[in-house]
């Protein structure tokens, strides 16, 4: 591989995969074509349908199936904004490739016309898809396997009837799709660890690094722009670790959102609890921490509870290394302390003992990007305030710390009475903004009683709309 | 083949199995010739203005592009309107709305369009837009030249005179139709100038009208077929007839295939959208709540053109009693001209607005008695028909109301759904959390079923019966998920004695059956399941007629079932029956055709009887409010809808799950938001929200009433798309009694409830 390190980089790629149990070579593809455009309009594949284009609908879902010695199963992805290059090596199943090998109906396929889980049919496909790939990993939370798949005509009651009809019937022969005998790693060029990630980046620093194509993606699907040179790190293996050690929990930047959700949720439940909102299981199993970090965005919903827990960002240069506090990579809206042929290794949490709070106030419960997020991490001791590291996203151009609110806290008692007084000094830390999703008014009063609801919390008071039942 | 008549039963969609395949093909999936051409339309960057320069060469020098045409390339009409030829498909000259097409391209891929358009060089000089209701106010721009006012005596005096009276306001959003297939038409040129044009459209003879006419050719030369839709819910009535036509004038000027599917943003930014309106009202009533008098009056946000605004804001006029019997009552709508999209039809068609202005209404009054409003509203429903139906009460616009529905059904579902136990245990819950507030809340339906353009009420079939036995069906109406060929499959096959697997349901094609109505207020299977009975027993007769001669048999004798023919001692398969009948050359192929009777409209005056019947339905909601942030959460929701005798019940408790979850997103978190330069903002699911999963409710009990239509309709049955959208209301209604327990106020809360909203009107209570 060595020798193609350096080299201009290249817009065409061999890619080898299994579709529905088959293998399929392709020879010079662009590498950034998305799987949904390949499978329409080159495979003739039209069951996968486009709905939105931008992985918010869940129409084109197809499933992705697990590595070898891959423990967290398959998942379900977007074929829309989904790049060929990421199938490299991997198995996926369409709608057409889902029914018995004798083409009876898959059992999910069955439920779902015995329950009339269909109306237009439309979404149906990727519905089926998101069931199947829950089966597959022994999923039943149904609302959180759906919560990507938009339906407009059913209301969703019989797809869940359906779903429960037929949570455990298992599904051997999908699971028997062995990728990882394909031959030929993808031509020209693929990092394989960081180390040649790390060569690759300082030959091309101008070049797009892509991990989930989560974001990216809508560079071309909306954005129309071609892009060129773009780095692949799905074979980068090492960046794909959470590791536990003395200085704290080691996230590898290619450590998807679902491995994350899974991997906190022992040491931060709160945490994992939100990411069970991060957009929807298609995007989680796609998008990475480093993504959501390095794409600078003021709503991603990671970087405000990281903040709050102390994380730091370890960049790469090269050989050079070098560890920042993660709020100090947000530089302003739009850029970020990263230089040219740097790229993010890891980030890492503080071991401490767990007092993150996290709260996400959004027009929707499931997939919806904040309107705001809040990440409280208060310690009190015997009454007073001891600690505290409060950070916000949507409330300003890049998720900050609340600065000002924290010197308000620390060292008060820890009372009705402080949290109050401390309310108007939010408006010293933030003046957000007004767009489609809240007015900055909103936003700023959500992010004051979010501190309340803190509070509130603390004193065991149970007080989320999730809690309550008829 | 056995077994009981396939009618009333819960049978599956006929494309269930296609569906959860990937198999059922919409316009998109079709596969087309490989010199296939891929259009997309260059869109104006201003709400309003002047065309200055458009420089169109880098489109041209895109590459890919084949063709590009502007709106005087275009060889003859330039219209895409649904009736009053004010909407070009491209614009001349000028602008009347940010989204609005100015050219379009035609290329060798779907992406190679779609970049070319980005590349045009066009300077609008923008003029004074018109966005809000407001504005169109204070500019007087309308349609139909003054408001329509309809009166059935003197509402002021009546509210004047009654001892109490409330006046307000409620301003409700627009929603977007979000059908997940997005628009798409495929045009494939024929011989001798002639289009075949593939379209996903719930109105086909509109579409082969608007292709003709931008052809310069007579409707037969144009011939329009869908297979389905992959959802439509209004948006695809009128809205497809652009892409149609831009396919088809492409195509002629090509000589090649041209398809045209909207990008999902494009779809939101080009079309129309459900009318967001302002309701003001003042109300009289007495100490039991009972109306005096109501006077409503209705702002309607048209857009730039007509399209249907003039039959939706009637039907919101309409609809403006629900289940009352309001002795007074005057409506003045404002039909308003405003450089945004052209609203259009949606669900409900104006119904929903102007019921959730009386619904407004009822809780206003309810909470300024201090009554409960289920029984306040029970109070003010119109009385049960009398006497077989001769003394009923008529409704403003002097439709008596013979099939009153709602005691009985408030009644039992008060009972199921234990709303005065509830009703206690919301209170109570209210009284013990500071936080989050419960709210309970009923509300009724009763929609009028006809088109209010009485000619509309018509439609055709055609029936084949081919000589093994198998029966081919057509009519005109289109499937957009509802279910529609299935239940006329279920008329045909009991017809026939057969079983749904024996008729093969085929696509919706103006060469079949022309001259049809939009699939579209609720009609489908009334209208086109009667047209389809007529074809049927057509056939019947014949086979009849000469079976009883064939075997010596009074024709009475004769009968279909289980598959077979029966006459006297005598019987054989309906195949061979079939067979014996083509041998003895009968014509096995009819048409049908059936016409609502009874009805008579003048909308003018808005006097006499537009309906044939009305549907009812009636749907309690439970839902709980975070009062730090807004956010809430529907628990349960209790329906008994009513479907008459339903032709398929699973089919039918589909529509209704459905139909409550939209009609609950419209009125809570799906928000249309349109900047100061009227740009609409929310135009792709990243920022438009529909319901997911998780919102429908957490216990949702559906059941139908069982009831028969008093109308004679299709085996009794009724209509049953849009008229369970409204019941939505009832979600809507409480998260306004939750919010009502913040204080003492009337909450006054606007739509959609969004948390924003929510948090406001909390803050306005706690103030």
């Amino acid at each position: 591989m060595g020798d193609e390190i350096g080299n201009a980089v290249e817009d065409f790629m061999d890619i080898t995969f299994l579709l529905n149990g088959e293998t399929v070579t392709l020879n010079d593809v662009d590498p950034t074509r998305s799987v949904l455009d390949w499978l329409r309009e080159s495979r003739g594949l039209k069951g996968t349908k486009e709905g939105c284009n931008e992985g918010d609908c869940g129409a084109c879902t197809i499933i992705l199936l697990p590595e070898a010695g891959d423990e967290k199963g398959a998942s379900a992805v977007n074929a829309c904004i989904t790049m060929l290059a990421q199938l490299h090596r991997r198995a996926i199943r369409t709608i057409e490739g889902i029914a018995n090998p004798d083409a009876s109906l898959h059992p999910v396929q069955d439920a779902m016309v015995e329950h009339h889980g269909s109306q237009c049919g439309f979404c149906t496909p990727g519905i089926v898809n998101s069931l199947v790939a829950a089966q597959l990993r022994g999923d039943d939370d149904f609302d959180d396997v759906l919560a990507g798949n938009l339906c407009r005509c059913t209301g969703y009651a019989p797809v869940i009837r359906a779903a429960h009809a037929v949570a455990y019937a298992g599904d051997p022969v999908l699971l028997a799709d062995r990728p990882d005998e394909l031959p030929a790693p993808a031509l020209p060029f693929m990092p394989e660890t960081s180390d040649e990630l790390a060569d690759w980046v300082m030959a091309n620093p101008h070049a797009t690094l892509v991990a989930g194509a989560t974001d990216i993606s809508l560079w071309l699907t909306k954005g129309l722009r071609d892009l060129h040179g773009v780095g692949f790190l799905g074979g980068c293996r090492d960046l794909q670790h959470i590791v536990a050690g003395d200085d704290g929990l080691r996230i590898g930047a290619g450590v998807t959102i679902s491995q994350l959700r899974a991997g906190l949720g022992p040491r931060h439940p709160h945490f994992a609890a939100m990411l069970r909102r991060f957009a929807s299981q298609q995007i989680r199993s796609a998008a990475t921490i480093g993504g959501n970090i390095a794409n600078g965005s003021p709503i991603g919903d990671t970087p405000p509870p990281l903040i709050a827990l102390g994380a730091r960002l370890h960049l790469r240069r090269g050989d050079a290394h070098r560890v920042i506090r993660l709020e100090d990579y947000f530089i302003e809206y739009g850029r970020q302390d990263l230089q040219a042929g740097e790229f993010i290794e890891a980030v890492t949490i503080p071991n401490q003992p767990d007092r993150l709070k996290v709260y996400k106030v959004s027009k929707r419960f499931d997939q919806d990007i904040s309107a705001v997020l809040g990440a409280f991490n208060i310690e009190v001791n015997d009454g007073i305030v001891k600690s505290v590291r409060i950070a916000f996203g949507g409330m300003a151009a890049v998720p900050k710390r609340s600065s000002e609110v924290e010197k308000s806290l620390i060292g008060q008692k820890w009372t009705r009475e402080t949290v109050n007084n401390t309310l108007p000094v939010f408006a010293r830390d933030f003046t957000p903004l007004s767009d489609m999703r809240a007015s900055a008014a909103y936003r700023l009063e959500v992010a004051q009683n979010m501190l309340v609801r803190f509070w509130l919390e603390d004193q065991g008071e149970v007080i989320s709309v999730r809690e309550v039942s008829a | 083949m056995s077994g009981k008549s396939p009618l009333h039963t819960p049978l599956p969609h006929d494309s269930g199995e296609l569906h959860v395949t990937g198999t059922a093909r919409y316009v998109d999936d079709i596969p087309v010739p490989s010199d296939c051409l891929h259009l997309a339309f260059g869109l104006s960057h201003e709400a309003r203005g002047v065309i200055t320069r458009a420089d169109l060469s880098p489109v041209r020098n895109s590459p890919g592009v084949k063709l590009v045409m502007k709106a005087t390339d275009l060889p003859h009409a330039n219209d895409v309107s649904a009736a009053a030829h004010d909407e070009p498909l491209l614009a001349m000259g000028e602008v009347f709305y940010h989204g609005q097409p100015i050219f379009l391209v035609a290329a060798d891929s779907h992406i190679a369009a779609r970049k070319a358009v980005r590349k045009a060089k066009i300077t609008i000089d923008p003029r004074p837009a018109i966005l809000s209701i407001d504005d169109a106010l204070a500019a007087d721009s309308r349609f139909e030249g003054g408001p329509v006012i309809w009166e059935n005596g003197d509402a002021t005096n009546a509210i004047n005179g009654a001892p109490h009276r409330i006046e307000g306001a409620i301003e409700m959003g627009g929603q977007e139709h979000f059908y997940l297939e997005g628009q798409a038409a495929l045009a494939l040129p024929q011989e001798n100038g002639d289009m075949l044009v593939h379209s996903s459209t719930q109105h086909p003879t509109e579409i082969q009208h608007k292709v003709a006419e931008a052809l310069g050719k007579p409707m037969h030369a144009v011939r329009v077929e869908i297979r389905r839709m992959g959802g439509g819910f209004g948006g695809k009535e009128s809205q497809g007839n652009a892409l149609a036509v831009a396919c088809a004038v492409a195509a002629a000027h090509t000589g090649r295939p041209c398809k045209m599917r909207y990008d999902r943003d494009d779809d939101m930014i080009i079309t129309g959208k459900r009318h967001d309106f302002r309701i003001a009202y003042r109300a009289g009533y007495d100490d039991d709540g009972r109306l005096y008098g109501v006077d409503f009056t209705q702002y309607a946000r048209c857009g730039w053109a007509a399209d249907l605004s003039l039959p939706v804001t009637d039907r919101a006029m309409l609809h403006a009693d629900n289940a009352y019997h309001v002795p007074v009552m005057r409506i003045t709508s404002h039909r308003l001209k405003t450089n945004t999209t052209s609203a259009t039809a949606y669900r409900g068609f104006g119904g929903p607005q102007g019921m959730l202005g009386i619904e407004r209404v009822m809780d206003h009054i309810a909470h300024d008695l201090g009554l409960d409003p289920a029984e306040l509203r029970r109070r003010n429903f119109y009385a049960a028909p009398l006497d077989g139906g001769k003394k009923t009460q008529r409704t403003h616009y002097n439709q008596s109301v013979k099939d009153f529905e709602l005691h009985g059904m408030l009644a039992d579902l008060k009972k199921s759904a234990d709303y005065i136990g509830r009703m206690q245990a919301v209170a109570d819950w209210n009284a013990e959390n500071e936080v989050l507030k419960k709210g309970l809340a009923f509300s009724p339906l009763k929609f009028g079923i006809s088109f209010t353009l009485s000619h509309l009420n018509q439609a055709g079939a055609l029936v084949h019966i081919y000589q093994d036995g198998s029966v081919h069906l057509n009519h005109g109406g289109t499937e957009m998920g509802q279910g529609l060929n299935q239940k006329v499959a279920q008329v045909a096959a009991s017809i026939f004695g057969l079983q749904v697997e024996n008729i093969r349901i085929t696509a919706t094609d103006t060469a079949k059956v022309p001259n049809t109505s939009a699939t579209a207020a609720s009609s489908g299977s009334d209208l086109n399941g009667m047209a389809v009975k007529a074809a049927c027993t057509r056939l019947t007769g014949r086979l009849v007629r000469f079976l009883s001669g064939h075997w010596g048999v009074k024709p009475v004798e004769v009968s279909f079932g289980d598959g077979q023919v029966y006459g006297g001692p005598n019987s054989m398969p309906f195949s061979e029956a079939s067979n014996l009948a083509y041998q003895a050359r009968i014509s096995l192929s009819a048409t049908g055709f059936y016409r609502t009777p009874k009805l008579s409209w003048d909308r003018i005056r808005g006097r006499g009887r537009p309906f044939f019947y009305f549907a009812y339905g009636a749907a309690i909601t439970e839902v709980v409010i975070d009062t730090l942030t807004g956010e809430n959460r529907i628990l349960r929701a209790d329906i008994l809808h009513d479907a008459g005798s339903s032709l398929n019940p699973a089919l039918d408790i589909g529509q209704i799950e459905g139909a409550y979850v939209q009609g609950a997103g419209w009125l809570t978190m799906e928000e249309l938001v349109w900047n100061d330069q009227g740009r609409l903002l929310t135009h792709a699911p990243s920022t438009y929200k529909i319901p997911a999963c998780s919102d429908r409710p957490d216990i949702f009990n559906v059941a139908l009433w069982p009831g028969e239509n008093r109308a004679d309709t299709i085996y009794r049955s009724k209509a049953v798309g849009e008229p369970p959208f409204m019941l939505g209301i009832s979600a809507f209604l409480a998260l306004s009694d939750a919010v009502a327990a913040c204080g003492d106020d009337y909450p006054a809360l606007d739509a959609p409830a969004t948390p924003e909203r929510i948090l406001a009107a909390v803050k306005r209570m706690r103030a």
